[in-house]
């Protein structure tokens, strides 16, 4: 129970001190790597707790892709040296006590309804579905999203997909003098306007232009 | 103190939550800083549901935090390609350059 306790306390304070560098960084390349490390230590906790499936593929999501593709976005639009001007922006100061005001307000709000909140015993018996305590948690994970939850599973597919077809389609560019293959043209011309039979004469030759 | 509850779990995703709503209004710096920000709040939600999932013994909160993760990393690679086109269109992807709707 106390390695339990002394685990939770080190990984949760390495997600808050990350999350809050990720906002506070100089330098956006390492508001990314903060990023990665907040997603690392919250999958640990998930993987404590015993969501292990979710802990894996949020490694494999977050940290694999998305982290990658942030990086990717900050190193292609050479804005890493941008300095952060969060205390110095003149003409912007009026934001700051305000948005710290309304933040502090939403945190205390949030503690309220978490101090307040009392366990309702009656909850436990309105669900069906169970966690399985003989099967691991994927396995059981799996049992639900391809029986219960397909619909939403595929449709999750679909958002995916529109999601990469929206991405492609707005940073798609058609760039002027570039030579590209045209299989429409290549595919419907005829045989009489790519071929040309010539008599050639004797001693003559033939003239070729174009 | 020691016995870590649901309480424990949902401090902390309080926090970082927080910290995410932060990010975005005190951002002076650019917009993918803002998407982080978002990343951030997205992922506190993904701890409640989590630590509700485990606490409550119901598996729903897991499956709901899976399409959860999906539709981030949609909004993750959309918001990117709008700041890619946004930065080639006009340069700058500062936050206080960003205010041609002001009017």
């Amino acid at each position: 129970m106390i390695a339990h306790a002394v685990v939770f306390y080190i990984f949760s304070l390495i997600a808050i001190v990350s999350a809050i560098m990720v906002t506070v960084s100089r330098n956006t390349v390492h508001s990314v790597f903060f990023l990665i490390l907040d997603f690392i230590s919250i999958s640990c906790l998930f993987i404590m707790i015993g969501a292990e499936f979710l802990g894996m593929i949020m490694l494999i999501v977050y940290v694999g892709a998305v982290a990658v593709l942030f990086l990717f976005v900050v190193m292609m639009l050479n804005v890493a040296q941008q300095k952060n001007e969060w205390f110095v922006a003149s003409d912007s100061s009026s934001h700051i006590p305000i948005g710290l005001l309304v933040s502090l307000i939403i945190f205390s709000e949030l503690l309220i309804v978490i101090g307040g909140w009392k366990y309702k015993a009656e909850l436990q018996d309105s669900i069906n579905i169970n966690l399985n305590l003989n099967l691991t948690n994927t396995q059981s994970l799996g049992n639900v999203i391809y029986t219960d939850y397909v619909h939403l599973f595929q449709l999750s597919g679909m958002v995916l997909l529109v999601a990469m077809i929206g991405a492609i389609v707005l940073t798609f560019r058609k760039r002027a003098g570039v030579k590209t293959q045209s299989y429409l043209r290549q595919i419907s011309r005829e045989r009489n306007e790519g071929v040309e039979l010539i008599d050639v004469e004797t001693k003559k030759g033939v003239k070729i232009d174009a | 103190m020691l016995s870590i509850g649901l309480g424990h779990y949902l401090t902390l995703a309080a926090i970082i939550f927080t910290i995410g709503v932060v990010g975005i209004f005190l951002n002076r710096k650019n917009v993918i800083v803002i998407l982080m920000s978002i990343e951030l709040i997205l992922l506190s939600v993904n701890i409640n549901l989590v630590s509700f999932s485990i606490f409550i013994n119901d598996l729903s909160g897991q499956v709901f935090t899976l399409f959860i993760l999906t539709v981030a990393a949609a909004e993750a690679a959309i918001g990117l390609a709008i700041i890619v086109i946004y930065y080639r269109n006009s340069g700058t992807i500062r936050v206080e350059e960003i205010d041609s709707l002001k009017g």
